[in-house]
C-alpha cells in the first residue's frame, strides 16, 4: 500500500498545516446549478483555504467543471451562494471573479504564439508610463516584474524576447501561473494543468502547483490523473451525477482508495457486477 | 529543491529559434538585392539621383497606406477598400472645394471626417456580424468604387474634378503636403517626410505602448486577448478607420498636388497595400509583423516599377514582377505560419 508519506521525497511536499486551520478565502453553501430542469450540479458545501491544494475530482459529467466554472464566474449559479472572504459575492464575469482574486488557468492556455513573453504576460494590464500621447508601454518595467515573478516561483523560462509559440508546455503552465499570482490571485483555479505533458513535465508542475500553495494561495486543481492529484493534494472533492459525495484530507486516503474513488466509486462496482454476469 | 533544477524548465534553445525574429528582415534583405541588381542592369542609371527620387515617388502614396495595412493585418484583417477610398477623399475634397466654392481646409476636415465614417462603418460591421473583413470591406469597394464615380457626374458633370488650385486655402495646404525639395529632375516631395512620420509614429505605437500591444494580441489569439480584458474590437475599429485616414491623407495630397481628381482613381491599388504588407513580413492571419515591413514593401514596388523599364525591358513585366513577389512572399508567411502551428501542441 502507497502511502502519501513515502511518495513525497522533498521539502516542497510539505502541506502548510498552520494556515490550514485559517478561515477559509472562498465557501460554496447549497450551491447547484440546473440546466433545462436537469440538475448539473447539486448542494455543494465547501471551503477553500489559502495554502491547500483541492482536488476535484470525478467521473465525465459528474459535475466537476460545472463547479469550477461557477467559482470562477463562467457560469451563474441557479442555487446557493458563493462566500468570499465570509461574505455572499456573485460573480457575473471571469473578469469580474479575477478582479477578486479569483483566477482559472485553462488547459489551453491563453497566449498569442508569436509575441514575446513578456508580452504575452501583460496582455490587456500593460504597465505603462508618461502621460497623454507619450504614455508608452513600460517595456524595463515590464521585462524586470514578470522575470522576478518568475524566480519568485522558481521557473526559468530564458529570454523574456523569446516568442511564446517555443514554449514546451510545462513552460506555458508556468508561465499562465505566474501571470495568475501576479495579478493577485487568492485562489487559483487549474483544469487539467497535466493533462498534455510528459512525466518529467508533470512533475515540474506539480512542484509548481505545491509552491504556489505554500506562498499561501488556495489551489484548486481538476486533474483526471489518481498519481498526480494524490502527489499535490491536500484534500479531495470527489463528484458522481452531479453531487459532492466525498470530501476527505489526504491523510484519510491511499492511492488505490482515491484511484477507486476518482473512477467511479460504487459505480465502478455496479460496472464490474455487470460485467462479470455477461 | 528548486524548480530550476527540473529539466522541463530553463532549457535553452538555439537564439535563431526562440528569438522573435525582426518581421522586416527578409524584405530589407530583398529589397537591397533588387536595388543592386537592377543598378547593374541599368548600367548605373539606377543609382542616379533624379531615379532614386522617381522611385521614392512612386512607392510612398502605397508606403502610407501599406503601414496602416499592415497594422491591420497583424490585429488580424484586411481592407479591401482602402483603394478606392483614395479616391474618395480626393473626389470628395475636389467637390466640395471647386463646386461649392468651400475653403480648402474646410473641405480638408470634411472629407477626413467622411474617411474616418467610413472606416467606422468596416469596422463596427466586421466586429458585429463576424463576417470576414475580406467580404465586408468588398463590399465597400464596390460601393465606393459606384459612388465615387457617380457622384462627382452628378456634381461637376465630370469624372475629373479640375481646378482645385483656385479654391481659397489652397496655396498654404499645397505648401504642407504637396510641396517640393530639391529641382527637377532631382526633386523630392515634402510627402516623403509625412511617410516617415507615419512609419515612425506607427512604429512607435506598435512596439512601445499598450495599444501595440493589444494590436499584435488581438490578431495573435483574439480568445485570449479578450479573456484577458484586451479591448479586441475597439482595436480593429481604431486600425479600421487608420487605415482610412491614411487613404485620405493620399487621396486631398494627390488632389492637392495634381490640382485634378480622377474619380476612378485608387482602384486595384488595394492589392498593392497588402502585397506590400506580406512582403514586408506581416503575418496574413495576425499576430506578428512590423510597420516599417510595408514600408519597405511599397518601397520594393518602387524599385521595381522604375528599374523595369531602366533595365531595358517592357514595362508590361512590372506586373508579372509582383505576381512572383506576391507568391515568394506568401510562400515565406505559410512557412513562419506552419512552424508556429506546428510547435503550438509540443
Amino acid at each position: 500500500m502507497t502511502t502519501r508519506q513515502l511518495s513525497e521525497p522533498g521539502s516542497d511536499m510539505t502541506p502548510a498545516l498552520a494556515i490550514q486551520d485559517g478561515p477559509p478565502v472562498l465557501e460554496t453553501r447549497g450551491l447547484g446549478k440546473q440546466f433545462r430542469s436537469v440538475d448539473a450540479l447539486q448542494d455543494v458545501n465547501v471551503s477553500l483555504r489559502a495554502g491547500e491544494v483541492t482536488c476535484v475530482v470525478g467521473d465525465n459529467g459528474a459535475g466537476k467543471s460545472v463547479f469550477i466554472k461557477m467559482l470562477c464566474g463562467l457560469i451563474r449559479p441557479s442555487a446557493g451562494q458563493i462566500l468570499l472572504d465570509g461574505t455572499a459575492t456573485e460573480f457575473t464575469s471571469p473578469r469580474q471573479a479575477r478582479a477578486q482574486g479569483i483566477v482559472a488557468v485553462y488547459q489551453d492556455l491563453a497566449l498569442a504564439p508569436l509575441m514575446s513573453l513578456w508580452r504575452n504576460f501583460f496582455m490587456g494590464a500593460e504597465p505603462v508610463r508618461g502621460w497623454g500621447i507619450f504614455q508608452r508601454f513600460d517595456v524595463q518595467y515590464a521585462k524586470q516584474a514578470m522575470q522576478s515573478e518568475l524566480e519568485k516561483l522558481g521557473v526559468d523560462l530564458g529570454d523574456p524576447d523569446r516568442a511564446a509559440h517555443t514554449l514546451s508546455g510545462g513552460e506555458r503552465q508556468g508561465l499562465a501561473i505566474a501571470r495568475a499570482l501576479y495579478y493577485g490571485a487568492r485562489v487559483l483555479i487549474l483544469d487539467e494543468p497535466t493533462s498534455a505533458l510528459g512525466v518529467r513535465q508533470s512533475g515540474a508542475v506539480l512542484r509548481l502547483i505545491r509552491r504556489v500553495a505554500q506562498r499561501g494561495t488556495a489551489v484548486v486543481l481538476v486533474t483526471p490523473k489518481p498519481q498526480h492529484a494524490f502527489w499535490v493534494g491536500d484534500r479531495f472533492l470527489v463528484f458522481q451525477r452531479g453531487r459532492l459525495i466525498e470530501d476527505r484530507r489526504s491523510e484519510t486516503l491511499t492511492l488505490e482508495s482515491l484511484s477507486y474513488l476518482m473512477a467511479g466509486g460504487g459505480e465502478v462496482d455496479e460496472l464490474e457486477t455487470v460485467i462479470a454476469n455477461l | 529543491m528548486s524548480l530550476l533544477q527540473m529539466p522541463a524548465f530553463g532549457k535553452q534553445r538555439p537564439w535563431v529559434r526562440t528569438t522573435v525574429l525582426r518581421p522586416e528582415l527578409g524584405s530589407l534583405v530583398a529589397a537591397a538585392l533588387l536595388f543592386i541588381f537592377f543598378s547593374i542592369a541599368s548600367s548605373g542609371a539606377m543609382v542616379e539621383i533624379p531615379t532614386i527620387a522617381r522611385v521614392l515617388d512612386t512607392a510612398w502614396p502605397y508606403g502610407i497606406i501599406a503601414v496602416a495595412v499592415g497594422l491591420l493585418m497583424i490585429s488580424g484583417e484586411f481592407d479591401l477598400s482602402a483603394g478606392v477610398m483614395v479616391g474618395t477623399a480626393g473626389a470628395l475634397l475636389g467637390i466640395m472645394a471647386t463646386e461649392w466654392g468651400m475653403n480648402i481646409w474646410l473641405a480638408l476636415v470634411l472629407s477626413l471626417g467622411v474617411c474616418l465614417g467610413l472606416g467606422l462603418w468596416n469596422g463596427v460591421l466586421v466586429v458585429w456580424t463576424g463576417l470576414p473583413s475580406f467580404v465586408v470591406t468588398l463590399g465597400t469597394f464596390f460601393g465606393l468604387r459606384g459612388a465615387n464615380v457617380a457622384l462627382s457626374k452628378y456634381f461637376t458633370g465630370d469624372a475629373l474634378i479640375e481646378n482645385i488650385d483656385e479654391a481659397a486655402g489652397y496655396d498654404a495646404l499645397h505648401a504642407i503636403v504637396a510641396s517640393v525639395f530639391g529641382t527637377a529632375p532631382s526633386d523630392f516631395r515634402v510627402s516623403l517626410l509625412w511617410w516617415g512620420a507615419f512609419i515612425l509614429i506607427a512604429t512607435w505605437i506598435l512596439w512601445r505602448t499598450k495599444i501595440g500591444n493589444w494590436i499584435f494580441a488581438t490578431g495573435g489569439d483574439r480568445e485570449a486577448a479578450r479573456a484577458v480584458g484586451v479591448p479586441v474590437n475597439g482595436t480593429k475599429i481604431g486600425l479600421f478607420m487608420l487605415t482610412a485616414g491614411a487613404a485620405w491623407f493620399v487621396g486631398v495630397s494627390n488632389a492637392v498636388r495634381y490640382t485634378s481628381v480622377q474619380a476612378g482613381q485608387g482602384v486595384g491599388a488595394e492589392f498593392f497595400y497588402i502585397i506590400a504588407a506580406v512582403v514586408g513580413g506581416c503575418r496574413m492571419a495576425g499576430g506578428y509583423g512590423s510597420a516599417i515591413g510595408p514600408a519597405i514593401g511599397a518601397l520594393i514596388w518602387g524599385i521595381a516599377f522604375v528599374g523595369i523599364p531602366h533595365a531595358g525591358w517592357n514595362s508590361d513585366w512590372r506586373w508579372a514582377f509582383l505576381g512572383v513577389l506576391l507568391l515568394v512572399a506568401t510562400l515565406i508567411n505559410h512557412i513562419v505560419g506552419e512552424r508556429v502551428r506546428t510547435s503550438r501542441s509540443g
